[in-house]
């Protein structure tokens, strides 16, 4: 038997030290890699001009998320020359700062979302979430017709900032109060098509919508 | 002192049945999400029938309600084995079944409807989250639990994964599913941005790594020298290739997030990881052929060896691919594409789902009190649709993926793009029906398999078969593994 069986044995004979071992080994990576970055996070947070969705446009995020949008389109333009061309410039760290949570996504069956705000109007979006093949033939996008028909809960919608509040987000009072203004008469449909058409502009125009 | 301690396989047999009914009912939703691709109207206008919403509950469907059942099913069934113990806590396993199985309704029930957090593979709302944590907690305690009280001093090699995969899948699930909530239906992450995709695809990656390959691992290390009736070809080496792979593949989650917003350093570290990931993967799958030399005889005559060959194969294919699509100048052209979901189904359909199916006809007649399965043709007809399914799905795929990524960058005499992004999808349009035929073959033999194992179960169903005797060997105090061969 070779000499270091011993030290070997010693794991191998004993479940709690095999446990206790396989979770300091398993540990290492993820706090090599992902400690930096959160203590990095807090400096991103801070870039100027930036500011937290309005409203209508976290409502929309919220719909993004809720209708899984991340499964076919992708939020991150990759510093690659052919992306650049095609989505415009590559997506930086201080864009999705408020996203909870981020929608970079992994698979693109239908062209990166990053910067398509302004790319097409207001009432093409409108057509292309309610019947995409109306306006793109070749399409094999599903269509969100029920978005049309439904009210936004403006009551949520304060929660939801104040929850995002909560975890640092700068919402002001005065956000807080103006929400359910800003939300009325508004339906799904519209809130989705704010948010769209706010991927990717520069902080100056998001905020007048 | 008389024996009466006998294994308890009911609670294995309720983790087989379970597995057999969401393998069955988790490539039925892909097969369908599949067709949506294809042809577009099966969306039928309705909230809960639509692509983006029901592509989870595939994703879900296979890996946690299939895969999972599979998973705790035959670790219940090795830990008895390996130690010659009675499982400890059967009240606590019991509820574990239960638990799990309440998990994946719950899961699958919800998302559909909008209840998702859209974290890739971790969508469930955090009321379930929470359901999920507590279920594993008790997965871990009755494993370890019946470990202490082992007979066999030595911990055989299938436990140590089972054991990790136990550890790393319970820290993930936790560090990854920290939220806020806003109501029952609604919550938000602590994470965002740049922080949340590295948080996410550490979990991502690493459910593979610890799911998908170390569970399954364990599951192969015990269910492969079984089958071919020969010791593991070296002790030593799954020994080496356990930590390895334990401790690599932690860093390796980064490689999904290459030419992102994410730190570049981060990025390099985890394409280099990922290359050193090669070695515990060749290792293991070598070390699982390696063990049938001497009666590869057996894989002509025995379906269940056939399947874990063929797993054994495409684990060292899956494992060698991802290596290298993690290198940048591959993953530049792969990532976004159809070739991702070729490389992923390449891992799920060829080295998990036949693994643990060669792993289920190998242990479905011992648990069920029976010589052999129902039927042997029927083995074998569910070995050759599952193969040439596979081989469909991803060659398709893998077609489709390498036309988008040169379609994507393709640009003409004077720099500009070819291709409008729409031409992309025109292009992969056939292929998605490919995908979906080869779709339909393995869920076809899905559905053999669950009638074979019904078929198989008609004793246990009549509560005819009677409890297996646990072997208790006689106390060795000075007990010398074996199976470690000394230095030549």
């Amino acid at each position: 038997m070779a000499k270091g069986y011993r030290y070997f044995e010693a794991i191998e004979k004993h479940a709690g030290k095999l446990g206790i071992l396989t979770a300091i080994m398993v540990s290492i990576g993820g706090l090599a890699e992902i400690t930096p970055l959160f203590v990095e996070a807090h400096a991103i947070t801070a870039v100027e001009g930036v500011k937290p969705y309005d409203p209508l446009r976290l409502a929309g995020k919220d719909i993004y998320v809720r209708e899984g949008c991340y499964t076919c389109h992708t939020q991150m333009i990759r510093a690659l020359r052919a992306e650049t061309q095609r989505y415009g410039h590559y997506s930086i760290s201080s864009e999705s700062v408020y996203d909870r949570p981020h929608q970079w996504g992994s698979k693109r069956t239908g062209p990166d979302l990053a910067r398509v705000g302004g790319k097409y109007s207001d009432e093409w979006q409108r057509l292309h979430l309610m019947d995409p093949r109306a306006v793109v033939k070749a399409s094999n996008m599903p269509g969100y017709p029920w978005l049309a028909g439904e009210k936004i809960d403006a009551g949520d919608i304060v929660a939801r900032m104040r929850a995002l509040r909560r975890l640092g987000d700068p919402y002001t009072d005065e956000d807080l109060a103006g929400a359910p203004a800003a939300l009325e008469g508004k339906t799904s449909l519209d809130a989705l098509v704010a948010y769209l058409q706010g991927l990717g502009l520069p902080p100056e125009a998001q905020a007048a919508p | 002192m008389p024996n009466t301690e006998t294994y308890n396989d009911r609670v294995v047999r309720l983790f087989l049945l379970a597995a057999a009914v969401w393998g069955v009912v988790g490539m039925s939703v892909g097969v369908f999400v599949a067709a949506q691709l294809a042809w577009p109207a099966l969306n039928f206008d309705t909230p809960w029938l639509t692509f983006s919403r029901l592509r989870p509950d595939h994703t879900f469907g296979v890996i946690f309600a299939f895969g999972g059942s599979a998973l705790m099913g035959t670790c219940y069934y090795v830990v008895q084995r390996t130690g010659h113990t009675r499982l400890a806590l059967p009240k606590l396993a019991t509820l574990t079944f239960w638990g799990w199985q309440l998990v994946c309704v719950l899961a699958m029930a919800t998302m559909p409807f909008g209840i998702t957090q859209s974290k890739e593979y971790a969508e469930p709302e955090w009321l379930i989250d929470l359901l999920v944590a507590a279920v594993w907690v008790s997965f871990g305690t009755v494993f370890f639990a019946t470990l202490a009280r082992r007979r066999i001093k030595h911990i055989y090699v299938a436990n140590w994964y089972y054991g990790a995969f136990i550890i790393a899948v319970a820290l993930l699930h936790i560090v990854n599913n920290i939220v806020i909530p806003v109501s029952l239906t609604k919550s938000y992450p602590v994470y965002s941005g740049t922080v949340d995709a590295m948080v996410q695809w550490w979990y991502g990656h690493n459910a593979v790594a610890f799911f998908l390959t170390a569970g399954f691992l364990g599951m192969m290390y015990y269910f492969v020298p079984r089958q071919a009736q020969q010791p593991l070809w070296s002790y030593r080496f799954s020994i080496v290739n356990f930590w390895a792979l334990i401790s690599v593949y932690m860093w390796a989650g980064s490689h999904h997030l290459l030419f992102t917003a994410l730190p570049d350093w981060v990025q390099s570290v985890g394409m280099a990881f990922s290359i050193l990931l090669l070695m515990p993967s060749w290792g293991s799958a070598a070390n699982g052929l390696l063990t049938f030399n001497g009666s590869w005889q057996r894989v002509a005559s025995d379906p269940a060896a056939k399947f874990m060959v063929m797993a054994l194969v495409f684990y060292a294919a899956a494992t060698t691919e991802g290596s290298l699509m993690a290198v940048k100048t591959v993953n530049s052209l792969s990532h976004y594409t159809d070739w991702t979901v070729a490389h992923v189904h390449s891992g799920a359909i060829g080295w998990v789902a036949m693994i643990t199916i060669g792993s289920l006809y190998a242990m479905a007649p011992r648990a069920l009190g029976r010589p052999a399965m129902h039927s042997k043709r029927s083995m074998e007809l569910h070995f050759w649709m599952h193969t040439a399914g596979l081989i469909l799905y991803v060659a398709s795929m893998w077609t489709a993926g390498v036309t988008e990524g040169l379609m994507w960058r393709a640009t003409d005499a004077n720099g500009a793009l070819l291709y409008p992004f729409i031409d992309s999808l025109i292009a992969v349009r056939p292929f998605y029906l490919i995908r979906f035929l080869g779709g339909l073959l393995i869920v076809g033999g899905m559905i053999v398999m669950a009638w074979n194992l019904w078929h198989t179960a008609e004793d246990a169903r009549a509560r005819l078969i009677k409890p297996i005797p646990v072997p208790i060997p006689e106390p060795e105090p000075h007990q010398v593994p074996a199976p470690v061969p000394a230095r030549a």
